[in-house]
């Protein structure tokens, strides 16, 4: 996005675009600070993330209220209330930490997931990228299959036949990265084998693995990286659509997707019931879409997109 | 002429490879299928006619094949819980999705050109900026939570618009769109966002090229400079992807559907799941994927017809 503009204003005026003179700064070597570098936006989305993730790992050291408790005294109280600091819901369950447990519920599996993503579907594109010819075609022929598949439909279906777990729902959204990071690896490998370093690695013998590992694998990494953020942030969605819908992580576990299904019946007298983990999960997916965009424009790699 | 066939081939194949998929399902299911089929009503008759109507004791080969050959006959199977078949009853309930479709991209594309048309005009401008940033909030909100905000501030807040139910076209046209429009509109948002920024990204390159500063020297409006000379050139991205989410909102209405009780195949899939009806489940994911699959080629296709560009540079 800010690159097609930065090249805008160095151009100067098509049909009266506002030429600015912010972009040459980015063509400078770096000797601004990596601060400055990635913007503010950048900085906040990485401390908010930092915040639920802290929070998450260590709730429960941390002087939260049991997000299992219900308590009938206090049902459906407004946020800013003594000792519930986000309110509670229709059971007089606080907020808050349920919302920090379910974050430690969609964080864990969607690490997980997007992990067996990136092994997985890392491997199968360098293989395919590498190796060209008949392996390329048949992982192809697979990962284009699956793109066939409308992915909520394609979960709901492995989640109603599997049954609802957590290992299950790692499995589907793992299978379900899959596809994404394949074509990733496959676009970014097929650059880098055709350059001279590898011509002379494999010149003096090196082995395929060796080039795919010590060569090839190094490089891609940042744009991995890089495209991870954004395929985490779209697996917490379908996470939380699976729990919306019901067929999530089971009960009590606090997923957002549940918690917001739950505050979903008395949405127009208790709006904050759901309005909490909404803003917890689209916080939290903002974050992850910031982070992986702007870390996307910084690898800068041309001719890999999907 | 050879590039249409090798795209035909390759959905014929895809859509086997689905179709096995879809199938290999079956083999998922912990413990019997006949009895994860019937369900409640599994007795032990009722389990081995199951498994005569299904053969499920014959090779999964020979099952796949006579299953195969069914759905090549449009027969998808008949529902143990409901007796009603499955292929009739998508029939039935398709056209409630292609309304929500087509009413989505509809809303998308009326909104997106002409602020993706601005925003390149005003490029970097503080319009721009702040668009691009609404735009890119929008689509980090979860589709369940996008439906839910429309509903509080629309159908309970102002109250102007009914939060669920649906009335058939054939019944009442106006109603029929009076509930419609919020289910559309919480698809067509994030479907928006990614036109206007792929129209945004084309469309200020076109407006460098050297007939847009022709056009604007001979004297020609600014208006009309942007909508009958730089709007088609840029059009490429945009039309292309709108292709796609033709295929993709037919199965991705599934949220939609459940929140607002539309009675549309999306719902019919999740019903499927709660029910445990595992033949209509089968039946729907296939349709849903075979739909994806066929207008995917179709687009594909008419896109060479269409634009001369693409045949030329895949020549």
């Amino acid at each position: 996005m800010t690159n097609t503009d930065e090249a805008l204003a160095l151009q100067g005026d098509g049909l009266a675009v506002v030429p600015e003179a912010a972009a040459p700064e980015e063509h400078l070597p770096v000797k601004r600070s990596v601060f400055r570098r990635f913007g503010p936006l950048f900085w906040i989305s990485v401390a908010w993330l930092g915040v639920v993730t802290v929070a998450a790992v260590f709730a429960p050291l941390l002087p939260f209220v049991n997000p299992l408790a219900q308590n009938y005294e206090a049902i459906g109280v407004l946020p800013g209330s003594p000792g519930h600091l986000l309110g509670t819901d229709g059971l007089g369950r606080d907020l808050l930490s349920r919302a920090v447990y379910g974050a430690r519920i969609s964080l864990v599996v969607t690490l997980s997931s997007v992990a067996i993503g990136i092994v997985v579907g890392g491997g199968l594109g360098m293989l395919a990228g590498y190796f060209r010819g008949a392996t390329e075609r048949v992982i192809m022929a697979a990962t284009d299959a699956m793109m066939a598949f409308p992915a909520l439909v394609l979960l709901l279906a492995l989640m109603a036949t599997l049954g609802s777990s957590v290992r299950n729902l790692i499995i589907g959204l793992g299978i379900l990265g899959v596809p994404a990071f394949t074509r990733l690896t496959r676009a970014n490998t097929m650059m880098y084998a055709q350059r001279d370093f590898i011509t002379a690695a494999r010149s003096v013998g090196a082995r395929s693995r060796r080039i795919l590992g010590r060569e090839i694998l190094p490089n891609i990494i940042p744009s991995v990286g890089a495209y991870a953020f954004l395929v985490i942030a779209m697996l917490i969605v379908a996470e939380g659509s699976l729990s919306f819908l019901g067929v999530g992580v089971p009960p009590p576990a606090s997923s957002w997707g549940r918690m917001i299904s739950e505050g979903r019946d008395t949405l127009q007298s208790t709006p904050h019931i759901a309005m909490v983990p909404s803003a917890f999960m689209f916080l939290t997916v903002l974050a992850f879409n910031m982070i992986g965009d702007r870390l996307r424009e910084e690898s800068d790699i041309r001719g890999s997109t999907i | 002429m050879s590039k249409y066939v090798t795209k035909i081939v390759t959905a014929i194949l895809t859509l086997f490879i689905v179709s096995f998929a879809v199938f290999a399902l079956q083999e998922l299911i912990p413990g019997d299928p006949a009895v994860a089929i019937l369900g409640d009503t599994a007795t032990p008759e009722a389990i081995e006619t199951v498994r005569a109507d299904l053969a499920l004791d014959d090779p999964f080969v020979l099952r796949y094949a006579s299953w195969l050959g069914d759905v090549a006959r449009f027969d998808l199977g008949t529902s143990y819980r409901s007796n009603t078949p499955v292929a009739g009853e998508i029939i039935r309930r398709l056209p409630v999705t292609l309304e929500l479709m087509v009413l989505a991209q509809v809303i998308a594309l009326a909104i997106a050109v002409p602020l993706g048309t601005l925003t390149a005009y005003r490029a970097k401008s503080r319009f721009d900026r702040m668009t691009t940033g609404i735009l890119f909030g929008i689509v980090s909100i979860p589709e369940f939570v996008l439906a839910l905000l429309l509903i509080y501030f629309f159908a309970l807040g102002f109250g102007i618009m009914p939060a669920t139910g649906w009335v058939p076209l054939t019944d009442n046209p106006a109603k029929n769109l009076h509930h419609a429009l919020l289910p559309a509109l919480t698809m067509a948002l994030p479907v928006l966002a990614i036109y206007q920024r792929l129209l945004r990204s084309d469309m200020t390159a076109t407006l460098q090229e050297d007939y847009i500063t022709m056009a604007q020297s001979k004297g020609l409006s600014t208006s009309h400079i942007l909508f009958r000379h730089a709007l088609r050139p840029s059009s490429f991205s945009l039309i292309t992807m709108a292709g796609i989410n033709t295929g993709r909102l037919i199965g991705g209405s599934v949220i939609v559907e459940v929140i607002f009780a539309v009675p549309g195949i999306g719902q019919l899939l999740v019903q499927s799941i709660f029910q445990r009806d595992f033949i209509f489940l089968q039946g729907t994911v296939l349709f849903v994927a075979a739909a994806y699959i066929v207008v995917n080629t179709a687009v594909d296709i008419l896109y060479g017809v269409v634009d001369p560009r693409v045949r030329y540079q895949e020549a």
